[in-house]
């Protein structure tokens, strides 16, 4: 049998692992694996991912027991500090000799600090490992427990710079990125894509400076600034050195193996280093006079390392090697692919950049402009898998290739589909898994639904960028077999929202348990079918969430917002946003006496948080006894219509927005809906009231109202579409009564309007030959259904406060009177807050 | 943070030594839970009414340490009874505690009895 020795376990030595012990020539051989860190090999790529959950595991590329699964040693916590290649044997930092065939260095990269004078401070790190942002976690808690406005600093900004930046924001400390060159992110974009990126950072609370050659660190012990020039100071108490990598190529050096002038040690296209034994892979690997640092080039040299060794010789790395990225950086898209920066004589750019929404695309065309070279792409990357495809299999551009990337008009179909794409497609370039095998193993009956797939081909599983790609392929190969694409609520119904919506309406169901019993698949429903069926019962039979509230959801059982620490937050309704100083004042009085935290909310309403389950019917009697209902701001429900003062104040103002603000959240208050629901109503297109960022929103026009669909907030931020011009009240009433009925029948499980409307066959033009024309001759239904809601609605707090059987819901403990005591509340500007959590 | 977690420890039935008369079968809904006090610890007592079966685990999710399981929606995943914590939907089996959807610690659990209209639940201590 024949040992292989693989010094480090990064990812790319991961791999190595992973794809020799699938081929059936492994058995010949022993592996012996080393890595220098405590733990196994995992995802640095998603380091940052680390600060939100501090949960090493899950960042784990496989447990440590996969390793003694496969027959594979792993040694951790050791360092192989020599090799002799004339015996063939290693030695470790401990002293332990070890004797191999094969030798596959994999010792990657370590983060490059300049000699900068005062570097080696307190206060500064590098960002590398889990181990270093352990440190600087710790680091930034005792800056932040003696000031709490510190400020952190990062030298580089580059694609890890930029990381690290967001790991500074999200420890609370104020970031501030500092790089040499005149841009961002200099080695992957153009100056005017780097400025667009510059002002998206900035607009989220980077500070950036930028043509900064840092002279020296300040500080006696620990670092408490940086100087650039004689008065350029900027004062920072942490900081990271994220200014490039260097490969960790000693080991090779000393046994003298072939290095480049700048590091690295040289291979050639089989990954055979000056020895024909040892083999280098990763950021380690000198190829090309190039060191690839990116992880689907390090995955492939691995893969190339595992079929020499195994003796397909023929299998070689190419010439080429596509180094094309898309990540996400602080919630910001940037994508560059192919020849990003491309000389004008080898061909044209087309460029389009809209600085008011951070974005930038450019793509760069062939002087014939038949074939894509390249692009750039900041602010919106969802094109990128798209491009990068056409642009890796060489397919043809339309004639006018701007189309590829300028916004698609309404109606126009955008460029290319994923069915279009060639076979042979690399789709994950992380996994190397083509569109073929994809098709593959859905068309062979290896895999029926995405989670298949993923599993049978790993598609996915590295950067994650290709997921929508694999999912939408998934599903137009299943629909091309006739497989139909599922879409049902959980694993205890085959049957989604709108067959159980019908099902209920039909069969009359009242209860849970009759559902599940008659149409269920035998199991016990679980935290998805549960509240989907409870919604459904209320809006179907005009019920409160008072029915049946164990199957409700978490927020509607309690008919409160749960909060961190597990009390709950109070919004009555302020409909229109308008109240009395006499409201006002008994809301205040009523958060003094349960010494409630208070904020105005971004909807206008009024917060009360931090009641406990026992308080929450209380301070509700006090709160009913001066004339508030609830607000619903628990529920998947209408929550409000916000207004600007309309024409009943205001000098510009067209009609009265407050007066029919009012008259729209007290007709739908209370209805039970997919999603939550928002309204808006201007009176003027000056849009004080923000309208078209809401799922329904009104603006005041000569001779009546706009009404516009659809708006949102939140992760994909939408305005609301035109549906109808210059309508009075009465046609707005009845369109928003057959538009919210429709939504309510037929949108997805916790599907925003904008997201339902968004993926509605036929599009804008369908939903207003339905409503407007209507077209399926459903209209009159919807509006009954409407007026039943709106008839029998009832305040679901006065319902519990008036019942004693709902009353003793409101408790924390059913054998005892006493609060939850593990509830700790600390001061925070002159009011409290729970105890952050660790 | 951890010796709070300390206070809960699996307990079987051969291991009990004290069943502790927690409160009327009544107080608890059908198919959902509710939260008893033992000594100090918080204890989340579940109805499992289509089981026709009772559990009880620790009321503390030990992702965010928060006393808030008893007020979770509980069903099953492919069989195994859970219960889905109200704050990030955590699941957890209630017959041995273990985190379904991740990679968290696993609960501890305690074994619960009905006499008359009493519920009882079991602990070493």
């Amino acid at each position: 049998m024949k040992h292989i020795i693989v010094v480090g376990n990064g990812m790319v030595g991961y791999k190595f692992c992973e794809k020799f012990v699938e081929k059936s020539e492994a058995k010949g051989f022993k592996i012996t694996v080393f890595g220098e860190e405590p733990r196994p090999a995992y995802d640095r790529v998603h380091l940052s991912e680390f600060f939100e959950n501090q949960n090493a595991k899950a960042l784990e590329m496989a447990p440590a027991e996969w390793y003694a699964d496969n027959n594979i040693d792993l040694i951790t916590n050791e360092r192989v500090a020599d090799i002799n290649r004339t015996s063939k044997t290693i030695k470790t930092a401990k002293d332990r000799e070890f004797a191999y065939d094969y030798l596959v260095l994999a010792t990657g990269s370590s983060p490059f600090v300049p000699p900068i004078k005062g570097v080696e401070k307190e206060g500064v790190f590098v960002y590398r490992t889990i181990e270093d942002l352990e440190g600087m976690l710790a680091y930034a808690a005792k800056v932040k427990a003696e000031k709490p406005n510190g400020r952190a600093a990062v030298l580089g900004g580059g694609l890890l710079g930029l990381e690290a930046g967001k790991a500074v924001m999200d420890m609370g400390l104020e970031p501030h990125i500092v790089e040499f060159a005149p841009k961002l992110m200099p080695r992957q974009l153009d100056s005017r894509s780097s400025q667009v990126l510059q002002l998206k950072l900035e607009s989220i609370g980077l500070n950036i400076h930028l043509s900064k050659a840092t002279n020296q660190i300040l500080g006696d012990t620990a670092i408490t600034g940086m100087e650039f020039g004689e008065d350029d100071v900027l004062d920072v108490d942490m900081l990271v050195v994220s200014a490039g990598i260097r490969p960790r190529d000693e080991l090779g050096k000393a046994c003298g193996l072939e290095v480049g002038v700048r590091g690295g040690i040289v291979v050639d296209n089989t990954m055979k280093t000056s020895d024909e034994n040892i083999y280098a892979i990763g950021e380690i690997a000198l190829y090309n006079q190039m060191i690839y640092g990116l992880v689907a080039p390090g995955y492939d040299m691995a893969a190339i390392a595992v079929e020499q060794i195994i003796g397909n010789t023929e299998t070689v790395m190419p010439a080429d090697i596509d180094m094309s990225t898309k990540l996400k950086l602080i919630g910001v898209d940037v994508a560059s692919f192919g020849e990003p920066f491309m000389p004008a004589s080898k061909g044209h750019s087309i460029i389009f950049e809209n600085k008011t929404q951070h974005l930038y695309k450019r793509i760069n065309v062939s002087l014939d402009g038949k074939s894509l070279l390249g692009g750039i792409l900041v602010g919106d990357a969802s094109d990128y898998n798209m491009l990068h495809q056409v642009y890796l299999n060489g397919m043809a551009i339309p004639e006018d290739p701007s189309q590829l990337i300028l916004p698609a008009s309404d109606g126009a179909t955008s460029f290319g589909d994923v069915t279009d794409l060639p076979d042979e497609a690399q789709v994950c370039s992380c996994e190397s898994v083509t569109k073929g095998q994809i098709c593959g193993v859905i068309e062979n009956g290896e895999a029926t639904d995405l989670a298949g797939v993923v599993g049978c081909t790993k598609a996915g599983t590295g950067c994650g960028g290709c997921k929508p790609m694999v999912a939408d392929l998934t599903n137009a190969t299943l629909k091309a077999l006739g497989i139909e694409v599922k879409d049902s609520v959980c694993e205890h119904f085959d049957l989604n929202r709108q067959d159980l919506y019908k099902i209920i309406q039909v069969k009359g169901y009242t209860t849970f348990n009759e559902v599940l019993d008659n149409h269920g698949n035998g199991g016990h429903g679980c935290e998805l079918c549960k509240p989907l069926i409870a919604s459904l019962m209320a809006t179907i039979h005009a019920d409160t969430a008072n029915e049946e509230y164990a199957i409700q959801d978490s927020n509607d059982r309690f008919l409160a917002n749960i909060q961190r620490n597990g009390t709950y937050s109070v919004v009555p309704r302020v409909p229109g946003g308008e109240i009395t100083p006499d409201k006002l004042i008994a809301l205040g009085e009523i958060a003094k006496k349960y010494d409630l935290y208070t904020k105005v909310t971004g909807g206008v309403r009024i917060d009360l948080f931090g009641a406990t389950l026992k308080q929450l019917p209380l301070i509700w009697k006090e709160l009913i006894s001066h004339g508030f209902e609830s607000g619903h701001a628990y529920g998947k429900s209408l929550r409000t219509v916000k207004t600007c003062v309309g024409s009943t104040w205001c000098r510009y103002g067209m009609d009265e927005s407050v007066s029919f603000g009012i008259e729209l959240e007290n007709r739908y208050r209370g209805i039970r809906a997919p999603h939550k629901i928002k309204g808006g109503v201007s009176g003027c297109i000056r849009e004080c009231a923000e309208a078209r960022g809401k799922d329904f929103g009104l603006i005041a026009v000569e001779g009546g109202w706009n009404l516009y669909v659809g708006g949102n907030g939140g992760a994909n931020p939408r305005h609301a579409e035109l549906f109808a011009e210059q309508i009075d009240n009465e046609t707005v009433i009845k369109y928003l009564d057959r538009y919210l009925m429709f939504y309510m029948r037929t949108a997805k499980p916790l599907q925003r309007t904008a997201a339902w409307q968004e993926r509605l066959e036929g599009g804008l033009e369908y939903l207003k030959e339905v409503i407007i024309e209507d077209k399926l001759g459903i209209a009159e239904d919807l509006e009954k259904e409407m007026e039943t809601l709106v008839n029998r609605f009832e305040c679901e707090w006065t319902q519990a406060v008036n019942d004693p059987e709902m009353m003793k819901r409101f408790n924390h403990f059913v054998n005892s009177e006493e609060e939850d005591d593990n509830l700790v509340f600390v001061p925070m500007r002159d009011q409290k807050m729970p105890e952050p959590w660790v | 943070m951890e010796e709070i977690l300390e206070k809960y420890e699996a307990t079987k039935t051969e291991d009990v030594k004290v069943w502790f008369k927690a409160a009327s079968i009544h107080d608890f809904p059908s198919d959902g839970g509710a939260c008893i006090k033992y000594k100090d610890k918080q204890i989340a007592v579940f109805n499992f009414a289509r089981l026709g079966k009772w559990y009880a685990c620790q009321n503390l999710c030990p992702h965010k340490m928060e006393m808030v399981l008893s007020r979770g929606m509980i069903g099953d995943d492919k069989g195994i009874p859970k219960v889905a914590c109200p704050l990030h939907k955590k699941t957890f089996s209630l017959e041995n505690g273990e985190n379904l959807n991740g990679d968290l610690d696993a609960i501890a659990t305690y074994p619960v009895k009905i006499e008359g209209d009493y519920v009882y639940v079991g602990f070493a201590e």
